[in-house]
């Protein structure tokens, strides 16, 4: 496999052509050529023995840690990887990749087809969780790394870094996996059908044809990040940032403006997002999370992959306050570990600040990952 | 004793009565200190399940495979025979019920190790006989309102419920309050008087081969597969 490599200084990213490659995806649709955008952080040792690949949410990106150049703010992780921090750049090789169907340079719905000047916007084929990890995979092995020390992620991360243990047990050594499950639920899947629905109602979307006219479906994208909004809190963390506290105005205005702050913030949330993000990406990358199940094959799969696995170290980490993945959903996958006798850790973080408490501050969340990467390191590096 | 000295004391006799290179799992294993110890000198593989958060988050923190959880709910997730040995230090006493406990340490371990403090111990017979009041000692701190010792029981009584088990006592080691160290089994007169605390090598007895009932492939009883 011959893959070239660019630097894109828009993007400020690496970019990974694969070409003529012919990546079959899980629907059976064939993409002959495609291209990763991926950032690195820190530097590989001599023995490639400290690399970890870390995988992004729904709507994060390849800059996990430094500026990010489309938002112009700080990457989405880096309080977490960086010298010094957690995931210790000093001491580890960090990779993150934007996924496949992704909008910051990975090759997906915004990206021109192959051979053609057009964008392939709606004609973009459905892509799973599973074949994210295979293109990561492709990128892994062209950056010439045989073995990953971790593969850790969040949310639909955690699904990447599951899969990475389903799929390549035998090209990693351990997963953090945060705020994940076996399977995305009825519930969530509901969310997401509601936000895809408001994108495709709005008129500009045009089957996913917006660009030809070099539109975007603003309204309903930013309605779609509203309501994905809501779900990422919690009661007692809106509550406690918000209440009923009102946006620049003493009294209420008997109309429809933005009368209170949590009104005022999810509109800002839904405006900077369209900002950053493509309509179309969205409601492909919301489509692969739908389609994640575990829920029936992970213990078989594990128990009886071809590709051995009992080496696996698996860190499962949930926050009391999530209510989109909760930690039922987490203990699930321990129990079945622990059923076959594997090496797992698990920790439910006490915490009102729901899903997205991975991306905040939460000491116990850098506690144990740090530790847990430390000293699982250093018993290799013996 | 002081209570650090009197875990520190427990863990090397626990220590005594494993053998090289096994399999355990640390009930309560706080923050790793017995599983750290165990890995150091026995070359033990361990896990750990710890009830308290702060303390599985610090073990975790330090390399272990710890999950966070209740080992009156999350037992029965471990498969039949996985352990070699399962290890319950100190807690079989603030169990909602010890008797289940006891069964599912040793459906998932091959032998299971558990210490207790005596209640039978004189000066508690004494406090209660001369006080009228439930006995408040070195090992057992606290008042009978906010103690989470709620299954109160001595050496005679644990060896009854071995006896109604099936459960073969393998070995057992007795502590005086000073310290003291012999060998339960041998010293029958008075042993259940003069132990501080208690701790006993367990294993299920009268192995049968497995039967299978149906072709639905029912299993007889869980202690009847072999070691």
């Amino acid at each position: 496999m011959k893959t070239k490599f660019t630097n894109d200084t828009r993007l400020e990213s690496e970019i990974a052509y694969f070409e003529n490659i012919n990546l079959k995806l899980e629907s059976g649709d064939i993409i002959e050529s495609f291209k990763l955008a991926f950032k690195t952080y820190g530097k590989l040792n001599t023995d490639k023995t400290n690399a970890i690949l870390v995988c992004h949410a729904l709507t994060g990106d390849q800059y996990v840690a430094g500026n990010n150049p489309i938002t112009g703010r700080e990457g989405w992780w880096s309080r977490m990887v960086g010298p010094n921090k957690p995931i210790d750049t000093n001491k580890f090789f960090v990779i993150c990749s934007n996924v496949l169907g992704g909008c910051a340079g990975s090759t997906g719905p915004k990206e021109l087809q192959n051979g053609i000047d057009v964008a392939y916007g709606g004609n973009f084929p459905s892509v799973t969780i599973k074949d994210m990890v295979k293109a990561q995979s492709l990128l892994i092995e062209s950056l010439n790394i045989e073995k990953l020390f971790s593969v850790i992620g969040g949310s639909m991360g955690a699904m990447q870094a599951l899969q990475w243990a389903i799929d390549f047990p035998d090209r990693i050594l351990n997963i953090i996996h945060i705020a994940g499950a076996l399977k995305h639920s009825a519930q969530n899947i509901a969310f997401h059908e509601v936000g895809r629905q408001a994108i495709m109602s709005d008129p500009i979307w045009k089957n996913g044809k917006y660009f030809e006219n070099s539109e975007v479906p603003e309204r309903g994208l930013s309605v779609a990040r509203m309501i994905a909004h809501i779900t990422y809190l919690s009661e007692n963390a809106m509550h406690r940032k918000f209440g009923r506290k009102l946006q620049s105005r003493d009294i209420i205005s008997f109309g429809f403006d933005a009368d209170f702050q949590v009104e005022s913030y999810l509109r800002y949330q839904g405006k900077s997002f369209v900002e950053r993000f493509d309509a179309n990406s969205y409601l492909y990358l919301t489509r692969a999370m739908d389609y994640f199940d575990h829920d029936e094959t992970f213990r078989k799969n594990i128990e009886f992959s071809h590709n051995p696995n009992n080496h696996l170290k698996y860190l499962i980490v949930s926050f009391t306050s999530d209510w989109l993945f909760p930690t039922i959903e987490s203990k699930m996958i321990v129990n079945q570990l622990n059923s076959l006798s594997r090496e797992v850790s698990f920790l439910e973080i006490d915490t009102d600040k729901g899903h997205d408490s991975f991306l905040l501050e939460e000491p116990q969340l850098d506690h144990v990952i740090k530790g847990f990467l430390t000293n699982n390191f250093a018993k290799i590096d013996e | 004793m002081n209570k650090i000295n009197s875990i520190r004391k427990d863990w090397s006799l626990i220590e005594t009565l494993i053998a090289e290179d096994r399999k355990i799992l640390d009930i309560g294993c706080g923050d790793g200190g017995l599983m750290e110890q165990l890995e150091n000198n026995r070359n033990a593989i361990t896990h750990g399940i710890e009830l308290n958060r702060d303390l599985a988050a610090n073990a975790i923190a330090r390399g272990f495979n710890v999950v966070h959880g209740n080992a009156e709910l999350d037992l029965s997730q471990y498969s039949n025979n996985s352990f070699d040995y399962v290890i319950l230090s100190q807690t079989l006493q603030a169990m909602m019920k010890p008797k289940d406990i006891l069964s599912e340490l040793l459906r998932i371990g091959s032998k299971a190790i558990v210490s207790f403090p005596n209640f039978g111990h004189w000066k508690i017979r004494l406090q209660l006989l001369i006080s009228g009041k439930m006995p408040v000692t070195e090992s057992l701190p606290y008042t009978w309102y906010d103690t989470p010792n709620i299954h109160f029981f001595t050496i005679k009584d644990f060896l009854n419920l071995c006896n109604e088990m099936n459960i073969v006592i393998e070995k057992s080691i007795g502590l005086t309050s000073k310290g003291r160290q012999f060998d339960i089994s041998e010293s029958v007169t008075g042993v259940n008087f003069f132990t501080h605390e208690a701790i006993f090598l367990l294993s299920y007895k009268n192995f049968e081969p497995i039967k299978i009932k149906s072709l639905k492939k029912v299993f007889a009883k869980n202690s009847v597969i072999a070691n």
